[in-house]
């Protein structure tokens, strides 16, 4: 899956022990009950420079600068500050050493006011009485606020603000820290464009007064704008670092999703039969907009894009569980409405979460129960449950899936994550849909296992399934799609036949990236 | 910028409302009933509310923290049956003792309390559920270790029973106790920095820990308080009853959180005060002395439980309709 980066790419300048950084990770590993989120990752900031970090979904860039916060202590690996190793073992000792993050969600109090949100366990106090001198309070927020480009009532409760004005209240916030090192992890996600502008000129602003500013976002043409450094991260390594001047676009999207694809299962190109689903203009206010496709049967269609551009959102209004403000959706030509999951179950659709431990399974069941979980009504007569019927069914499907258990009485806890994920299937296959919406299919499961379902998505395609594929995982929406569609902020961005789909151009749809769009777009 | 007033007008108005609620009511029974606004009628709700009062003080503190504290009953009825045996066996013990004494009984309890959620990390309602059997069943122990089941006024110092009838500049002493605790409670949690993490730790946890707060201690320090407060009451409702059993405050945390809740503090936590509970302790006292006043003897008991039910559940669905429509409203504006 992984190939060295010095194998592919002409290697970026890797920062030797450099004690001109504000801060240094080096070589930080991280793992979480044995999933590596962190292989190799080093990170070097400079004192009024923008350093823009970019990957691919779960390239380790969240986990990183949560090591950097103090939230996640790493299992290997060293923090040095000005070249002298320190420990961040909570995020206070990381406030305290002068490290401030703006997270992707505003971690605000949204029933205080903008001044405690920027002061909160900071109050200036009145030594003698304790009483919290509010005037002195409010005076500097006011300033704060006055440099961030606020025009707010500092007693304002949080609640009522818009995404970007608490943005800034996070910013604000940094400021009154002092923040030597500020991180922003993509903080223009929710923002107009003139909003990004308010920010990047804060954050430029900052630069010269000589914060060092980790950026990370997706939309390349921003960290171009913003970025002096770009360090790549790719599958949880840290590839290197280059000024902004040496790269271009196209250069960074090749590092971040560069790697061998042979490795996986090809899907045989398919012979699409009749529309199976077809949706037009769906949109849902605020989310989604727009949105107009259609799957045939025999045919695997791929919704790419980042994490956030809304895919799972058009999934779950399709599917009923979620409303549609306006649109139509029509099954085998036919026209539908579901107002709920189960009509939409009723109808001939499956929809398999991307949760499929919250969203998917009942862990404690057993494969059998949780295989018949939809059919409930057919498996009983007279009001009570048949569980040898239940058992020869999912037994059927365990079957057709391969699945490796040693019954189907044992509980779906005890099953790997892979198997985990057939039970998932066979559960929505024994509704025996006529389209199938799969989301992140194979999202935490092993190299192996995740061969296995993908040989199982084309053996259903090629019976005549329609099936969805939303996916992150750049390879596998592209070995095993038969087109491509690709969403970017609640809107359809691109399609690309099998045929003209590269990583380059799947990828840069997918981050906006005007420069390499235009094909199929 | 006239919404963002309309949320501050609403956010008052959670206060306002139950007022309303209050005067009305208080209107209807005076109408209803010469009885009501007599000096007598009013001086025996202040002296029902006192206690009342003082425990909800501590659970409007636990409840900010988005926990619960289900076990205030268990910890009055134990410091009023202990405090009671103490003063029998030596009547000599000032009264300042004898409320320390509880309030120190009431504080180790409740520090059991916040050991179990701060550090057992169980959650506040199965804990307290527990304790509040646990601390039920030791009344009995130790009533029956000490073969005292019940404490009467005969058992009981004068002096000590003087407490609920002395005055201090023609203010009842009983009543100046829960006003200076209100006081004391309202600047901790509206004008210290510890109090304000209170807030900060229900409303949001995650971020309160992001910000260098130290959740755990800030709800150990809670429910030491709830725990500390339920005792004091304890004391009080001795001398108030001078009638004391292994069942004293039997049920009694479900008016506390009842007072708490109908005065605006939201059950998830952050956002409410002791101002709002002082006013829905009066509001309790007052429904409860209307439905005396107001219907046959035999009957009020009855009547008192379930309007009890429908107010608590009037607040929580208003609360619900007010917080849903403002977030809509919100919502709106930011799209």
């Amino acid at each position: 899956m992984r190939d060295s980066p010095a194998a592919s790419h002409d290697e970026g300048h890797t920062p030797s022990l450099d004690r001109s950084a504000v801060l240094e990770l080096r070589h930080i590993r991280k793992t979480f009950a044995g999933v590596v989120a962190l292989e190799d990752a080093t990170l070097a900031l400079h004192a009024g420079h923008v350093h823009a970090l970019v990957g691919e979904n779960g390239a380790g860039k969240s986990t990183l600068i949560k090591v950097l916060a103090g939230v996640h202590t790493p299992d290997d690996g060293q923090i040095l500050q000005h070249g002298r190793l320190v420990h961040f073992n909570s995020p206070a000792q990381a406030r305290d050493a002068g490290v401030a993050v703006i997270y992707q969600e505003p971690t605000l109090f949204p029933d205080l006011s903008v001044a405690e949100n920027i002061f909160m366990g900071r109050h200036p106090v009145d030594p003698r009485t304790r009483r919290v001198r509010w005037s002195a309070l409010y005076a500097e927020v006011r300033a704060l606020l006055r440099q961030v480009g606020l025009d707010l009532d500092p007693r304002e409760r949080v609640r009522g603000l818009s995404v970007a004005d608490q943005q800034l209240v996070e910013v604000a916030k940094a400021l009154s820290l002092k923040a030597r090192v500020l991180i922003m992890d993509e903080p223009t996600a929710a923002l107009t464009p003139s909003e990004v502008e308010r920010l990047f000129d804060i954050v430029r602003r900052l630069r010269g007064q000589g914060v060092a500013v980790v950026f990370i976002g997706h939309r390349l043409d921003e960290i171009f704008v913003l970025a002096d450094e770009i360090t790549v991260l790719r599958d949880g390594v840290g590839l290197g670092v280059w000024p902004a001047a040496d790269l271009t676009a196209d250069r960074v999207i090749a590092l971040m999703v560069g790697r061998d694809l042979k490795t996986l299962y090809e899907k045989a190109p398919a012979a699409p039969g009749n529309v199976a689903l077809r949706v037009e203009n769906l949109r849902r206010e605020g989310v989604f907009a727009n949105i107009s496709f259609n799957v045939r049967s025999g045919e695997i269609v791929g919704l790419a894009g980042l994490v956030g551009a809304g895919r799972t959102e058009v999934a779950r209004a399709i599917f009923g569980i979620d409303r549609l403000d306006g649109g139509k959706v029509w099954l085998k030509e036919q026209l539908v409405a579901f107002r709920s999951a189960r009509s939409a179950v009723k109808a001939g659709l499956a929809y398999v979460p991307e949760d499929r431990q919250s969203q998917g399974l009942v862990l404690p069941l057993p494969i059998s129960q949780n295989v018949t979980l939809p059919l409930l009504r057919e498996m009983a007569r007279g009001g009570f449950l048949r569980p040898a019927r239940e058992r020869a069914l999912s037994q059927e499907y365990a079957g057709r899936l391969r699945l490796r258990a040693r019954s189907v009485r044992q509980a779906v806890r005890e099953l790997s994550g892979g198997n985990q994920q057939k039970v998932v299937l066979s559960k929505w296959l024994a509704t025996r849909p006529i389209v199938l919406i799969l989301d992140e299919p194979t999202r935490g499961i092993d190299v192996g296992a995740k061969a296995e379902v993908h040989r199982l998505m084309g053996e259903l395609a090629a019976g005549g399934l329609a099936i969805l594929m939303i996916s992150s995982d750049l390879p596998e929406i592209l070995a095993m799609s038969d087109r491509i569609l690709t969403m970017r902020e609640g809107r359809l961005v691109g399609e690309f036949d099998r045929a003209e789909a590269t990583p380059v151009r799947v990828m840069a749809a997918a981050a906006g990236q005007p420069a390499a769009m235009g094909v199929g777009a | 910028m006239d919404r963002r007033r309309l949320v501050t007008l609403v956010a008052r108005f959670r206060e306002f409302g139950i007022l309303l609620v209050l005067i009305l009511l208080v209107a209807i029974t005076s109408v209803g009933n010469s009885n009501f606004l007599t000096s007598t009628n009013l001086e025996g709700i202040a002296l029902d509310t006192a206690i009342l009062v003082i425990l909800a003080i501590g659970e409007t503190v636990v409840i900010l923290t988005r926990n619960i504290d289900l076990s205030v009953g268990a910890i009055l009825g134990f410091s009023a049956l202990f405090v009671g045996v103490v003063l029998k066996v030596h009547p000599g013990v000032p009264i300042p003792a004898a409320l320390l004494l509880g309030a120190a009984v009431g504080l180790v309890f409740g520090l059991g309390n916040g050991l179990l959620v701060a550090l057992g990390e169980v959650p506040a309602i199965i804990a307290t559920l527990g304790t509040l059997g646990i601390y039920r069943g030791l009344i009995f122990v130790y009533s029956s270790g000490s073969n005292q089941h019940e404490i009467t006024a005969s058992d009981l110092p004068n002096n000590f029973l003087a407490l609920a009838t002395q005055t201090f500049l023609g203010v009842k002493l009983f009543l100046i106790i829960p006003v200076l605790l209100l006081l004391a409670a309202g600047y901790w949690l509206g004008q210290t920095r510890s109090g304000r993490e209170v807030y900060a730790v229900g409303g949001n946890g995650a971020a309160a820990r992001l910000a260098g707060i130290k959740s755990g201690r800030t709800v150990l320090l809670a429910f030491a308080l709830s725990g500390a407060l339920a005792g004091l009451g304890g004391v009080l409702y001795l001398a108030r009853y001078a009638q004391v059993d292994t069942l004293a405050g039997s049920g009694m945390e479900l008016n506390v959180i009842a007072a708490v809740v109908i005065g605006g503090t939201s059950t998830l936590g952050g956002v409410g005060g002791v101002l709002g509970t002082l006013i829905g302790c009066v509001l309790l006292s007052v429904i409860n002395n209307s439905l005396v006043l107001l219907t046959d003897p035999g009957s009020a008991q009855f009547w008192s439980r379930a309007v009890y039910g429908l107010v608590i559940l009037g607040a929580v669905v208003a609360d619900a309709l007010i917080t849903g429509r403002l977030q809509r409203a919100l919502r709106r504006r930011r799209a």
